[in-house]
């Protein structure tokens, strides 16, 4: 202290009467050891170097992606990481029939799809991730890999285009698959018409399954419908904007910011028995009615387990 | 296809007066099963061309045909296909070497009966990037989006008369390789200079994924597809994707992000940014190289990630103090000099 104190009474420019240049460096060393001590615990060195690593790898690169662009390291580390506590504290997930779902080998998940946004496919990606450790891929609308920010960040936590193409891609290559088939009819309804399952697209996915003969696991999701509940649309401005709705809410955008706070509904989430396709040749994919069948088979599936896991949940926030 | 050997092959290259085209030309006229090679051109090579022998012609004229007839060529690898004007003149004169050039040289082709063998280097960019794309594009998907103009339509009109030559010729081997974007220490295209800038733009919120072919893996597959002769149509790409940041980051270059409507309107102090580019650089593009490997039975040597390290190796790095000051702070705390 003493002997840059000095320096500071002698001299006269103005970087010596800076006021960071009284603290020694001692001073500053022992501060920021103790910060790192508050924030990576007593093994602050090692972690602190764990740390260090991963971060050098993110900034030279050397870390890898799939040819689909998904970034499992980022994922797993930072925005899986960031979902789990939404998951676990705010809509208290509970996630039965985990058994469903085979631990390895390609398999197609099929689920509901409400909520205003896609919150229910980043909560359904948490918990396969918790409950199974394995990763879902889920397929997108091309809307979504339009969008800059948004179609970047899908593709980096293993998203793709909802196609036929990279469906079966994936299901060959032994991913667990995610998909939507509501699609935006489904996310973007009105809170009247909440548990109502819409049309299921036009099968596509189910001639994805049925071509590479993998099972096809219904997923029924509870509580993501009482999130955003969707009062109104702007259709008109939508159009404008090139987005499917403008969703209106009871609090947005009446609260601005504050309205984009979900509501804490309790989720429930179902995986239902997997419907087999290997019995199916892969030609029979193109048999339009056996496809039909097949669709309104999980369709139906959906529905029923929604009605009785909406009769389980005592209310919507309990 | 059994491998063709016995002397007398004898190799027409187009393209020679460019990198790509003279170093290939040379290359092959050493090879022992090779008895000539003839190098054409409209302008003379800036380089070295061995024992090529070199023919001053347009092959928008007739004369190529008489060139083909009279050296008895039984291989034609044709390599003029420029992806950007250059020096030639404007896009109208690349169009038209582009185009008409393969047209007449596929016209003098049809009534050379010497001929066996057609190879010509195509690209992945006929298969455009948009965000409707499949994330691995196979030989047999067409491109979502038909290119309406600049290289990727010249690629696109260009196969389609190579195909059509094939079908008029099928005794003629016709390979058309679609080569991924190329890189190395030597190659002069847009996306490398791209990544040769100091600070490299990107399209803000896009992180497209990348595939690149080593400029030697290149060479490799023309002389690949000319020794086996395997007809048909084939992806070449090193293995693995990158994504644009990545790429920058393992160059140790510094990233600005320009949105899209305006990164196509800028130039950059003089970067050149054709529409192609531009699509790649915000969607990206993906190829799927089964059929190289089943097929083709070509085997890269350098993946996109080694290609790119080669890459790096050849330019200097603009930010590398962030990477030294985390390096320095890795060693102290795990006491491990580094």
């Amino acid at each position: 202290m003493t002997e840059s104190a000095a320096q500071g009474f002698t001299g006269t420019t103005t970087r010596d009467r800076h006021p960071l240049r009284a603290i020694p460096a001692s001073d500053w060393a022992a501060a920021l050891e103790s910060a790192a001590k508050e924030v990576f615990g007593p093994e602050w060195e090692a972690q602190l170097a764990r740390f260090i690593v991963f971060l050098r790898r993110r900034i030279s690169g050397q870390y890898s992606v799939d040819e689909y662009g998904f970034d499992r390291e980022l994922t797993q580390r930072f925005m899986l990481a960031v979902l789990r506590p939404i998951k676990e504290k705010w809509f208290r997930v509970e996630v039965r029939g985990i058994e469903n779902i085979p631990t390895d080998g390609g398999a197609l998940i099929v689920s509901n799809h409400s909520g205003t946004i896609p919150m229910d496919g980043l909560m359904t990606m948490v918990s396969i991730n918790d409950e199974l450790g394995r990763d879902l891929r889920p397929l997108g609308a091309d809307l979504v890999f339009r969008m800059p920010i948004i179609g970047n960040i899908a593709r980096k936590a293993g998203a793709t285009l909802a196609c036929s193409e990279d469906a079966e891609r994936m299901l060959r290559g032994g991913e667990l698959v995610g998909v939507w088939p509501e699609g935006f009819k489904g996310i973007g309804k009105p809170y009247s018409e909440r548990y109502k399952l819409q049309r299921f697209g036009r099968g596509g996915f189910v001639s994805s399954a049925l071509r590479t003969g993998v099972p096809i696991v219904p997923l029924s999701v509870v509580g993501a419908e009482e999130i955003y509940p969707l009062v109104g649309n702007i259709p008109a401005l939508a159009k404008v904007l090139g987005v499917p709705y403008l969703p209106i809410t009871p609090f947005f955008p009446l609260l601005g910011p504050l309205g984009l706070i979900p509501l804490p509904s309790k989720w429930l989430i179902e995986f239902g028995e997997p419907i087999r396709t290997d019995a199916y040749d892969a030609a029979e994919a193109d048999d339009p009615m056996l496809v039909f069948n097949v669709t309104d088979q999980a369709r139906e599936t959906i529905q029923q387990t929604l009605y009785r896991l909406l009769g389980e949940r005592a209310s919507v926030f309990g | 296809m059994a491998e063709r050997t016995g002397p007398g092959r004898v190799l027409l290259v187009t393209g020679v007066s460019r990198d790509l085209g003279r170093r290939f030309a040379r290359a092959a006229a050493r090879h022992p099963n090779v008895e000539r090679v003839i190098g054409v051109d409209v302008a003379p090579p800036r380089g070295d061309i061995g024992k090529v022998g070199f023919v001053r012609a347009d092959i928008r004229n007739p004369v190529i045909a008489k060139v083909i007839a009279k050296e008895e060529v039984d291989t034609v690898v044709h390599l003029s296909v420029i992806a950007t004007p250059g020096t030639t003149g404007g896009r109208s004169t690349m169009k038209e070497l582009n185009v008409i050039g393969t047209m007449q040289l596929l016209a003098a082709c049809q009534t050379a009966p010497s001929l066996r063998q057609v190879v010509v280097k195509s690209t992945t960019q006929v298969y455009g990037a948009s965000s409707r794309d499949p994330a691995m594009f196979t030989e047999s998907m067409e491109p979502r989006r038909t290119p309406s103009s600049g290289y990727a339509r010249d690629v696109a009109d260009i196969e389609s008369y190579v195909r059509g030559f094939a079908r008029r010729r099928p005794d003629v081997a016709v390979t058309v390789l679609r080569c991924a974007n190329l890189l190395g220490p030597n190659v002069h295209s847009p996306i490398a200079s791209h990544f040769r800038r100091a600070v490299v733009p990107n399209v803000l919120g896009y992180d497209p994924r990348l595939q690149f072919l080593h400029e030697q893996d290149l060479y490799g597959v023309l002389e690949h597809a000319v020794r086996t002769g395997v007809p048909g149509t084939f992806n070449v790409a090193g293995d693995g994707v990158l994504t644009h940041s990545q790429v920058a980051r393992r160059l140790q270059r510094m990233t600005v992000p320009i949105p899209e409507p305006v990164f196509g309107m800028t130039r950059f102090g003089g970067g050149e940014y054709p529409a192609e580019l531009r699509a790649l650089l915000t969607y990206g593009r993906g190829v799927d190289t089964t059929r190289m490997r089943s097929l083709l039975g070509f085997e890269p040597r350098f993946t996109t990630a080694d290609t790119v390290r080669d890459f790096a190796d050849s330019v200097r790095p603009t930010v590398s103090r962030t990477d030294r000051a985390l390096a320095s702070l890795e060693s102290r705390l795990t006491g491990v000099p580094r």
